[in-house]
């Protein structure tokens, strides 16, 4: 690969405006793919149902700065869906973290990008995860730390539906609730498919929404690929810290949204975009280009 | 052990208000005077082990050194993952206490039987992992504990438990074996809270003419490498002693290096071998049943020598 960087942003004219939170979600969704041809690595199906809320995440919500990025009153992300690395990568990558250029080496051999996100020499990673059910924990221990110190930051944790299987997030839901922790914002997404099946096929949430009130948090739902919806939420959240409990934005997604064939098809959990399927992958994108 | 561990930790709070306490809902007791002193320290995770370790971990990443407090296993085995990749990995100052290693609780069942918890702690890379033997010796390591960066594991036995040194430790400096009592014939390695059936086979062996070193290992990772080369070099037997089985913690630890060393020296691991608990009793009924109280080590250590 001479370029890769040249390879991702053609089509553009000059620099795309990772500014804009439909550019970078597009972006996300180019480099996942990529990425993940390229490494003939799999999750591709999340990386593209996590996309906008990393996007809105990176272009309107997060206190963060690639220039300084351990700032101590920078907000926390943690991607707790460990599996979705790519997509925080990619984000990080193009919002001037780290060079584009690194993104084609995950995966590989002697690569610090792992498949699951990693803090390891990665400015702008927090924290490394990938087993499942750690994040919410971490998070609510930060969101304590900043409470005890009456700073202003705020933590956020991007977790699975799948993952909430895990016993230890719902612990965490309930010390996050316990200690008042107004400035933790978790988001789920919804895609409504894990590894093997639907989540209704494998331990069913509903009422999800619900279920979080119940453990004490505030708690919305909304279209979790509308940046608008998901600009607002995150106001909505943040507008919370007085409400002293934390909040929880349930982001309905869709497993491998943006790539018809990949949409819903569970096949894309684990499959690796190669031959003709990219071809085909790569055309659809082109078509949603911002 | 449990009490001088919690007046050097709230002797420490006092000076250092970054120091911050967590506790699976146990300790009422031994945490009264912390709870009263620094109320805004000591959070009470709730009986939610998994959730308590990861929150030590994000709370350590705000500049803080926080003690994670829970009994027997409960700190160790089920949130062993979140030991691993939340605090080790990420190089966070989380200091896992354990109170109640071995038999301390032996009346409470199997459930509540610590005997596996140095072998699971030591493997983890990094790790490190202090076992006092009596009061004094958990005095120096929590204070060299709380110092020390990176993530923990203090292994304690229970309150009220005999001392065995005299006065305090002086001048300790990590990973230091002590020893305690000097002798020719055969060394007597202890780790943890069995210290004092250690130091009463030597009494009884000294009876039968027979002079045995006790040393003491109040740090069982990194392992005093130095001291165990030493006492494989100066004798042809030595015994391990430890109130946990012997598959792959302190005995397991000393044969790596006997192997590695190639000195000749015989080594005989005491402990629990690869078995449950099958009946409850109180600390020491539960060592002389499983063979690791001071009559039985001196029984054992005599016919060692013989062989």
């Amino acid at each position: 690969m001479e370029n890769y960087e040249a390879l991702v942003h053609s089509g553009f004219e000059g620099k795309p405006d990772v500014r804009d939170p439909k550019t970078l979600a597009w972006l996300i969704r180019r480099n996942g793919l990529e990425m993940t041809h390229l490494s003939r690595g799999s999750h591709i199906g999340s990386v593209l149902s996590v996309a906008e809320i990393i996007a809105v995440l990176y272009t309107s919500v997060l206190n963060v700065d690639p220039k300084e990025p351990n700032k101590p009153d920078r907000d926390r992300l943690i991607l707790s869906k460990g599996h979705a690395g790519s997509a925080v990568y990619a984000a990080l990558a193009e919002t001037g973290f780290f060079p584009v250029e690194q993104l084609k080496t995950h995966y590989a051999n002697g690569s610090i990008l792992s498949g699951h996100v990693s803090h390891k020499g990665v400015p702008g990673v927090e924290v490394s995860t990938g087993s499942l059910g750690h994040g919410l924990g971490v998070g609510v221990g930060m969101a304590l730390g900043a409470k005890m110190d009456a700073a202003t930051w705020r933590t956020y944790v991007v977790l699975g539906d799948g993952e909430c299987d895990e016993g230890s997030v719902w612990e965490s839901a309930l010390q996050a609730a316990q200690y008042r922790l107004s400035r933790l914002i978790a988001v789920v997404d919804y895609n409504h498919m894990q590894s093997l099946t639907t989540v209704e096929d494998t331990l069913k949430l509903e009422p999800f929404e619900q279920k979080w009130k119940d453990f004490g948090w505030n708690a919305v739902s909304v279209d979790g690929h509308d940046t608008e919806a998901l600009q607002k939420a995150f106001a909505w959240a943040k507008d919370n810290a007085g409400s002293r409990k934390p909040s929880v934005i349930l982001a309905h997604t869709v497993k491998g949204k943006g790539i018809s064939f990949m949409e819903n098809n569970i096949l894309w959990h684990y499959r690796t975009p190669q031959g003709e399927e990219y071809d085909a992958a790569l055309k659809e994108l082109e078509a949603i280009r911002p | 052990m449990r009490d001088a561990f919690a007046r050097v930790l709230e002797e420490e709070m006092a000076q250092n208000r970054r120091i911050v306490l967590i506790t699976g809902d146990l300790g009422f007791g031994v945490l009264r005077r912390i709870h009263e002193r620094f109320p805004d320290r000591l959070i009470n995770a709730g009986i939610a082990e998994q959730g308590m370790v990861s929150m030590a971990a994000g709370l350590a990443s705000t500049g803080r050194t926080v003690l994670v407090y829970s009994i027997g296993n409960f700190p160790v085995l089920r949130p062993l993952e979140q030991i691993r990749n939340d605090c080790v990995y990420h190089k966070v100052d989380v200091k896992i206490v354990c109170v109640g290693g071995g038999f301390v609780y032996g009346s409470l069942g199997m459930s509540h039987h610590a005997t596996e918890d140095m072998a699971i702690m030591r493997a983890i890379p990094e790790m490190i992992c202090y076992t006092p033997g009596d009061p004094a010796e958990t005095e120096a390591v929590t204070h060299d504990m709380i110092w020390r960066r990176g993530t923990c594991y203090l292994r304690l036995g229970r309150g009220g438990e005999p001392k065995v040194h005299e006065g305090p430790v002086k001048g300790w400096s990590f990973p230091k074996a002590i020893t305690l009592r000097g002798g020719k014939d055969i060394a007597i390695l202890s780790c943890g809270g069995i210290l004092t059936q250690a130091v009463e086979a030597a009494e009884r062996l000294a009876e039968k003419g027979i002079s045995a070193r006790v040393v003491s290992f109040p740090c069982l990772k990194p392992l005093d490498g130095d001291m165990v080369r030493e006492l494989l070099g100066s004798f042809r037997k030595i015994i391990t002693v430890e109130e946990h089985t012997i598959i792959g913690g302190f005995g397991g630890a000393v044969c790596e290096m006997a192997a590695e060393t190639g000195s000749g020296c015989r080594v005989k691991r005491i402990g629990l071998d690869d078995c449950f608990t099958t009946v409850v009793g109180d600390r020491q009924y539960l060592r002389e049943v499983y063979g690791m109280d001071g009559k039985a080590i001196a029984e054992k250590a005599e016919a060692f020598l013989k062989e």
